[in-house]
């Protein structure tokens, strides 16, 4: 039997896997909704772009005992930071009392965060030493303070340089409010991406999802929709039919593939429409990549079902899989930012190659020999996995 | 083997592990013929069915149909064959037509020719007129009839049917029957039905099988089965007993001429003994405990007699375990069965 009708048996098996599909209503809607559900939830949680914050509220203390009962240094730095959050409304400011009254109100969630002007500060200051400030940050809440850490050292930055400013100009009456700033700040940094736009959250994590769903189709779908039919009887129907068994899994994997392939494509379609991803490489490129991604895990696919012996192993088998993919692959957090084990685990991952090999291609508009070294693994992951599933395939059927 | 054997089963045994399935049986299956295999659940009929129709591999031995090796040449073995299984080989969201159309195109039928066909088996079971609905709304009897004509698509030589009539009311299976019969009288079509049910066996094929415990136990047609009883001093009797009490049937079942007593209805007792004086023995003993006889009946023997005789137990003792298919055994328990 020649590769031809091989071939014309497996499409023959995926496009009646696909009206299947298609005749089930619920399961259609579910197939658009999936990936909708994903991109809302991920396009909105996650600030995208330039968004800060703001209004986060900050209990005030001021315990400055002055010098010799001048209290001028706080009341000016209070004056300062009051002036600067008028603009950037990214505090909402309120007395407190004490250090101990900070800590109930973070306690009972009022507030998020608290600064404290020290007893001496009016003290050091006049003295001529600097003056210090304290932050009180929620610990139960890592990410909200390390904004406000963030936030309140930009602010306080800022008062630093115009009271700089202020004190330069004091010295000399030629220096105008520009050079003043020249002398006290000689350097500023200005950040230029490869491409053109400022590309948010979303322009990272979309690549990723894309892929994640169209690998996960064949990998998991592949075992779920064969021991689905083992346990039905269909198979029979196909096993005792005069075809290559192989057409049978190719036929699978075929079906699956295009399932996997609509969903990406309604991710990307979603991604771009509501979440203003620009895609700036080729989407011949883009395509290529998804199907790259589907042959790499057909192989895995392949063996899964050689060990899912009913739907339910399958499915959870999926889950077991599932999870340390999505967030070891580098598809939701940088892989950079992990610990160095689980860097070293995410290496071993096919996804995370073809998912950076795709975000490079749609963010950064790389072409082919931008991403060789992503592509030969994939293709060599995809061979090695094929050829062990096969064998293992085969003995599989005739158990 | 004589010429006129499309299939040829030489010391076939099928394990799962340890457990064996199918016990080095042989036998051959004339062209043209209806071969039966009778025995119950579990005793290795559908495992049988599944190594010779190449779902499975054997173990041990080797079958060809057709002059076809089934492991070697499983490829056209498949091209010779049909199975009927028990489950249900069909898409419940294609449609009876898009079924067949899809189950046939995999046998690489030109499609004009594929497409006549189809028409004509959905003519054969009269579906034609829901060819265009989908198989999930048909009703049991619609869904067992495309199940055999799915198996004819490709107009194959060997027919295997797993428990045809199962599940169904007498009317289909009658149907079911009459329509294998035909099958074979005007295709020639060889057919190996399995079944626990005697009627099918006794009024279906033309020869038969006993299966028992993995192994094929006595092979020969239904009559000379039933000869192996009535050649020996069996007598089977059918007694209207007017006060029948549990009484009554132990006393018939302590008689030592008796095998078996089967109490049929809350009148009838079917007593099966041995010996020149079981007809005597056993009215004496009804007789002493009181018993009225009402008629009385020398009946002829049944293929569940021979089953008996052979056995040394009823088929329904063991009908109601399940068979170990591979489905019981994925959670890797032990297969392991009370008989």
């Amino acid at each position: 039997m020649g590769a031809k009708t091989l071939f014309s048996h497996s499409v023959r098996i995926a496009w009646k896997d696909l009206t299947e599909l298609f005749r089930n209503r619920l399961g259609v809607v579910l197939l658009i909704l999936m990936p909708l559900f994903m991109m809302a939830m991920i396009g909105f949680i996650y600030p995208s772009g330039n968004t800060t914050i703001s209004n986060m509220p900050v209990g005030v203390v001021n315990q400055d005992s002055g010098f010799n009962n001048i209290t001028l240094p706080s009341q000016a730095f209070l004056t300062g930071l009051q002036q600067i959050n008028t603009q950037t409304h990214m505090l909402k400011l309120s007395n407190a009392t004490s250090m101990a009254d900070i800590k109930n109100e973070i306690q009972n969630s009022k507030i998020d965060g608290g600064i404290i002007i020290p007893s001496n500060f009016s003290d050091c200051i006049m003295n001529g030493e600097q003056g210090t400030l304290i932050i009180i940050t929620d610990q139960s809440n890592p990410t909200i303070s390390a904004e406000l850490q963030g936030a309140l050292t930009g602010v306080f930055g800022e008062m630093n340089t115009l009271l700089a400013q202020e004190k330069v100009q004091r010295l000399s009456s030629a220096v105008t409010a520009n050079d003043s700033l020249a002398i006290v700040q000689p350097y500023v940094v200005k950040s230029e991406g490869v491409v053109p736009g400022n590309p948010s959250y979303f322009n990272f994590i979309a690549p990723g999802i894309m892929m994640l769903t169209v690998m996960m189709s064949v990998m998991t779908g592949l075992p779920v929709a064969i021991s689905q039919e083992k346990e039905v009887g269909t198979m029979d129907g196909m096993m005792v039919a005069p075809i290559n068994r192989l057409s049978i899994i190719l036929g699978k994997a075929l079906g699956q593939t295009a399932r996997g392939l609509l969903q990406g494509f309604i991710i990307m379609a979603l991604a771009v429409g509501l979440f203003d991803v620009a895609i700036h490489g080729s989407l011949l490129l883009v395509v290529g990549l998804l199907l790259l991604g589907v042959f790499s895990f057909v192989g895995l696919g392949i063996v899964m079902t050689s060990f899912a012996k009913d739907q339910e192993t399958a499915q959870m088998m999926m889950m077991t899989l599932m999870f340390p993919m999505m967030f070891l692959s580098g598809v939701m957090f940088p892989i950079q930012s992990m610990p160095w084990y689980m860097q070293d685990i995410a290496k071993f991952l096919p996804l995370t190659y073809a998912a950076d090999a795709l975000r490079k291609v749609m963010v950064l508009g790389a072409g082919v020999s931008d991403i060789s070294t992503d592509l030969i693994i994939l293709i060599a992951f995809g061979v090695i996995m094929i050829a062990i599933a096969v064998p293992l395939f085969r003995r599989m059927m005739t158990r | 083997m004589a010429n006129d054997s499309i299939i040829e089963v030489k010391n076939l045994t099928k394990m799962f592990n340890d457990f064996v399935a199918v016990d080095n049986i042989s036998f051959d299956v004339k062209k043209g013929e209806i071969f039966g295999l009778l025995g119950p659940n579990g005793a290795g009929k559908s495992t049988t069915l599944r190594v010779l129709s190449t779902l499975a591999a054997p173990t041990k031995g080797t079958a060809t149909i057709g002059g076809y090796d089934i492991v070697k040449d499983g490829t056209e073995v498949r091209k010779l064959i049909g199975i009927v299984s028990e489950k249900m080989i069909m898409y419940n969201r294609l449609t009876a037509r898009e079924n067949l159309v899809f189950f046939g195109s995999l046998f690489n039928l030109p499609k004009d020719d594929l497409n006549k066909r189809i028409d004509e088996l959905l003519e054969l079971v009269q579906l034609t007129k829901w060819k265009n609905a989908q198989v999930g709304t048909f009703s049991t009897g619609m869904r067992q009839r495309m199940n055999v004509i799915r198996a004819l698509l490709n107009m194959p030589q060997v027919l295997f049917l797993d428990e045809p009539t199962l599940g169904l009311d007498p009317q289909s299976s009658v149907e079911i029957r009459e329509f294998i019969k035909k099958l074979n009288r005007e295709n020639g079509t060889s057919i190996i039905v399995t079944t626990h049910m005697m009627v099918d066996a006794d009024l279906l094929c033309d020869r038969i099988g006993i299966m028992d415990h993995a192994k094929i136990v006595a092979l020969d047609t239904s009559t000379n089965l039933k000869k192996m009883i009535s050649g020996a001093d069996t007598t089977i009797l059918k007694l209207e007993i007017g006060n029948l009490s549990p009484q009554i049937f132990q006393a018939v079942q302590d008689c030592k001429c008796v095998d078996n007593v089967s109490q049929e209805n809350s009148l009838h007792l079917r007593v099966i003994s041995h010996g020149q004086e079981a007809f005597d023995n056993v009215i004496d003993a009804i007789r002493t405990a009181d018993g009225k006889i009402n008629s009385m009946e020398n009946l002829q023997p049944t293929l569940e007699d021979v089953f008996l005789h052979i056995t040394g137990h009823q088929v329904r003792d063991s009908a109601d375990q399940k068979i170990p298919i591979e489905q019981h055994r994925h959670y890797g328990a032990a297969p392991n069965r009370i008989r």
